[in-house]
Formats: structure tokens, sequence, C-alpha cells
């Protein structure tokens, strides 16, 4: 409850996280709000379906909020004029990301049982292509969690993308800061040694045990191999493949 | 939404967006192009031909048969573990179903062009712009060609909003040469661009676009002339596929022995991973592609056995580059062979 994850991915992708997380949550019965910026929903409710959810149940009986950034942004640039009092969630391609705060706001206030709400974002990185400045990305990840973790009792969990050597420092600001602010990053990276068929990539799990105290956070190290509806998790160098 | 970095001299990448028009074409779907550089006509008029069927097909047949009796009789007398090892096909030798092959040297027929319908969009002879859509703070090139790419994607009913229309079909769409300055973004000359979120805001709406519609899309861009690299970094994220084509031409590695086959690399930067939890993993990401006569052929880079007498410490250099492209599997036979000091 309350708390703040992070997924993080360099040079592989990590949306395998995302889905999840998202049926994860889904069929732990809790309100989850989708920010899905860079996949259109049928993606994800094919996988979901793979993984055993139904999106389009969830989100007829109101457990699922899917915003589907691709779809909403299209509405907004060729749509006609939108009634005035409904502003689109994605408004803020104008100004800044107060609008999409209220969306989520407004999404995630009436309850849905007694377990806590979620916010789930995918992913945080196309926002600053989209033209909103690093800055602004913090404050609205700020506003959910002030929003979603202290007030409602909720989780948030959010993807970015990031890389190590990367030149694009607007993404590392906010990467590097959201960081700090975590109370469980998950970092799923692609092997320094190049491409592999059968090792996918190496997840870091890095659980913060506590913000105020200057204890040593627990750092755990697991390699995967992603599969058509799951993804097996071994120690490093023991994958099937080798044994 | 394919991205394709263009080589150096644009020469391979522009051969590689006939290819997907052509394609287009022999496959019945519409087509659309775009372009800022070339007149989309002129684009068009220099499509390579497709293939009959039956005479490549018998021409392929023939190979095959030549190299599979060939190998039979070798066995190998020193390097024998790799006797298990299934032969590595460079090319595929066996006729597949998917898609179709095109003679270059060949121009496609004018008749063939007009079966289906081509939608082109040339910037320089677009009306200035009218503000249909809201400019959102965008180039206004890509503004035009957004506004252009989604009134015919609504007119023609390639997003199902037209219930009537029974036969679905759909549209491919080309656009050469995106980011270059004569799309009047200047991404690819300074390393500190005025807009540089012109082009991500442009393939965040095309991607919008064709997520809603039946359609696919091409796009090159000339990516060795961008210098910021945190936008390329936030277009790989953008897009489906990252195809990069760099060329020897030019560079040293033209008169690399070990490259004398090809005439330049494919690199897979990102493959699409749609509907499902997992992408389709290949054997080996290192390829090369080489233009030959009649045909542009993609293969996996294989590395010619280093048989000289005298093994060069010189290229060893190249080989450790080179070594860092080959995955495992790719180049075990090859490298096997160069080791085994007799």
């Amino acid at each position: 409850q309350g708390k703040f994850t992070l997924l993080r991915d360099s040079r592989t992708d990590g949306s395998f996280l995302v889905h999840h997380f998202l049926s994860f949550y889904l069929r732990a019965g809790c309100k989850v709000c989708f920010v899905a910026l860079l996949q259109s929903f049928s993606h994800y409710s094919i996988v979901a379906q793979k993984l055993g959810v139904s999106l389009a149940a969830a989100k007829e009986q109101g457990q699922l909020v899917f915003l589907e950034g691709l779809k909403s942004c299209l509405d907004l640039l060729f749509g006609e004029e939108e009634q005035p009092g409904q502003p689109s969630p994605l408004q803020f391609l104008s100004c800044d990301l107060r609008a999409l705060f209220d969306f989520v706001r407004l999404s995630l206030g009436a309850g849905h049982g007694g377990k806590g709400p979620v916010l789930l974002v995918d992913d945080l990185s196309v926002l600053l292509s989209l033209g909103a400045a690093p800055v602004a990305v913090l404050d609205f990840i700020h506003y959910c969690r002030v929003c979603v973790c202290c007030q409602l009792q909720g989780n948030v969990v959010v993807l970015v993308h990031s890389n190590e050597d990367s030149e694009d420092e607007e993404n590392e600001l906010v990467v590097n800061s959201l960081c700090h602010h975590s109370d469980l990053i998950l970092w799923a990276e692609g092997l320094a040694t190049g491409f592999c068929k059968d090792v996918h990539g190496q997840i870091k799990i890095i659980k913060r045990l506590s913000l105020r105290q200057a204890e040593q956070d627990l750092v755990q190290i697991y390699q995967y191999k992603i599969q058509d509806r799951n993804v097996t998790f071994f120690a490093r160098g023991l994958s099937a493949a080798v044994l | 939404l394919v991205f394709t970095e263009e080589d150096k001299y644009g020469l391979y990448s522009s051969l590689l967006f006939k290819y997907f028009l052509a394609e287009g074409i022999v496959c019945g779907h519409d087509l659309f192009v775009a372009s800022a550089k070339e007149h989309p006509d002129n684009i068009l008029k220099e499509l390579p031909a497709p293939l009959l069927d039956d005479s490549y097909r018998k021409e392929l047949g023939d190979e095959a048969a030549a190299v599979k009796s060939e190998d039979f009789q070798d066995s190998m007398k020193i390097a024998w573990r790799y006797q298990n090892l299934p032969k590595m096909e460079t090319s595929p030798t066996t006729y597949t179903k998917f898609g179709h092959y095109y003679d270059v040297s060949k121009k496609m027929s004018p008749e063939l062009c007009q079966s289906v319908k081509l939608h082109t969009f040339y910037l320089h002879e677009e009306l200035p712009f009218e503000p249909k859509m809201k400019t959102w703070n965008m180039n206004s090139g890509y503004a035009k060609l957004l506004q252009s790419i989604q009134r015919i994607i609504s007119q023609e009913g390639f997003d199902g909003s037209d219930p009537q229309k029974k036969q679905r079909n759909i549209l491919r769409i080309g656009i050469q040469s995106l980011g270059s300055i004569l799309w009047g973004d200047d991404v690819c000359c300074s390393d500190a661009p005025e807009d540089p979120q012109s082009l991500t805001k442009f393939l965040y709406v095309l991607r919008g676009l064709l997520r809603k519609s039946l359609s696919a899309c091409i796009i090159t861009v000339p990516a060795h002339l961008i210098q910021n690299k945190a936008i390329m970094e936030r277009v790989t994220n953008l897009s489906d596929m990252v195809v990069g084509l760099e060329s020897f031409i030019g560079s040293e590695r033209e008169t690399n022995p070990l490259y004398k086959d090809y005439h330049g690399l494919v690199h897979v930067h990102q493959i699409p991973r749609l509907n499902s939890l997992i992408c389709d993993v290949s054997d080996t990401k290192d390829l090369a592609f080489r233009l030959k006569r009649k045909q542009l052929t993609i293969e996996r880079l294989h590395l010619p056995p280093d048989l000289s007498d005298t093994v060069s410490r010189a290229s060893k250099q190249d080989l450790a580059g080179s070594a860092k492209l080959l995955s495992s599997g790719c180049g075990a036979m090859a490298i096997g062979k160069k080791h085994l000091d007799f």
C-alpha cells in the first residue's frame, strides 16, 4: 500500500513488466487507472488475455479506467471542437500536465472495494517527446504520488526508458529523480555481452528499505527469458540452455 | 511503423524504399508516397519490376540443387565437431510464399503502377496551410503531411469508418527523407535545433493514425546527419521497427577483405513487439546486404575463413571489432577455422 514502483529499462524492452502489473492488480481486484501512451488498447488486451485477464470486461465493470494516448491525441488534433467543460486529458499539449493529473484524480477518486487504487503509466518518457518539460513531468508524478499513495493509500507504477550512455539529458534527469523517490525499482537491462536467444535480459530489483534512515538498499539480480505466456526468471548464468 | 536510417549517400535506402512500394503494388495495396526531395511521380516511375514466379523459382531451384550436391560429399576432417551443426543458410534457398522478388535492372510497367490507387504528397507543390487541424506547435511541413494522410485514411475508409465498404484494403505509406532540411526542419543541421520536438510529435501522431487504420508505413531518415542523439533515442522508442543501413562506400570497410562480398551492413536496432509478450527472435542479428545486378539481397554476415599463411595481427583489431557484431552461433564456423593453428 502506498508504494511507488519504478520500472526502468535500458537497451531492451521492459514492457512485459507493465503487462504483468496490469494483470496482477486487476486480478487482485484493485481499481486501476492505466495511462497508456505508447500502444493501442487492443495490444494490451491481447496480451492480457494470454495472461488470463480480460481488459474489456474490467473496463465495462469500471474496474479499469483506460486512457489511450494515441487515440485521444488523434481526437484532439483532428476532431471537431469538443464540448466546453470537458477538456481532453491530453490538453497538456498546449500547457502543463494539470489536465492529465485531474483525469487521474477523478478516475481514481471513487473507491472500489477495500483495496487501494493503482495508477499505471506506460510510458513516461513519451511525455518528454511530446513537448512536456522535465520539470512538468516530475511535478505531475509528485502530484500523483501525493494523491494516490498518501491520500488514497494506493500504488503507483511507472515505466521509463533510459540508457547508460544516453545523451538525452532531460530524460536522464527525470529518471534519476524518480529513482531517488521510488520504493521499489525493477530495472530490466539487456545483457552487456549482446543479444542472446536464450536469455533475454537481466532484471535488477532494488528495494528501498527505508527512505529516511541510511540503510543499504536491497539489490537482487536475476536473468530472464520471455515466453509467450509468462516470463521465467533464474539466477545469473543458470539459464536452461546452459544447464 | 518501420523506421529506416539512411546510409550515407542514400543509394541503398532508396532502393529499399522502392521495394516496399513495389510490393504494395503487386499485392494490390493502395500507396501513399510523400517526399520533399524528389517528386513522388519520379519515384514511382523507378520501381523495380516484379519477377514472374516461374522463371525465378526455377533459377532458385537450380542454384539450390547445385549447392546441395556439392556439399554432400564434404565431411570435415579437422573441425569434425562442427559436422553436426546445421548448415548455415546465408540466403533463403527455398521459395517461400511470403512476398515477391523483384528485378532491379528493369522498371515496373506503367500499367501495373496504375492498377492501384496512388496518392502522392510533394511538399513543394502543396498549398499553403489551411488550419483544419490544430498545429500543436509542429513544423508546418509535417502538419500538412499529417493532415493529408488523415484525409486519405478517412476518405478512403481505411479506418473502418465506412461500414458499407466490404473490401478492406491496406494503405502503404512511404515517406522519404523525413527530418531533412527540405522539410523545413533543422534537426539534421544543428546540434541544438530550434524545435526538436516536431519530429517526435509527428511520429507520435503518425503512430496513432497507423494504429487506428489498416496501414503500414516506412520512413527513411538521414540519421547520419542528426547530431543530437537524444532525438534518435526518442524516435527509436516511438517506432515499432528500426533498421539502419550502413553502406561501405567511401569508408575504410570497403577495402577490408572481411567484407569484400558485401556492400553494406544492416543493423536491426529494434523489432516490433506487438500483441504479445515476446518478439520474433531470430538466430542472429548480423545482416549484410549486397546489390547484385538484378537484386538486392540481405543475408547473414558470413566471414570468409581466414586462409592466409601469415595470420596477420593487424587485422586482429578488425576482427575484434566485428566480433562485437557477431553473436553466438553465427560466426562459430568461420572463426573456429581461423584459430586452428596447425
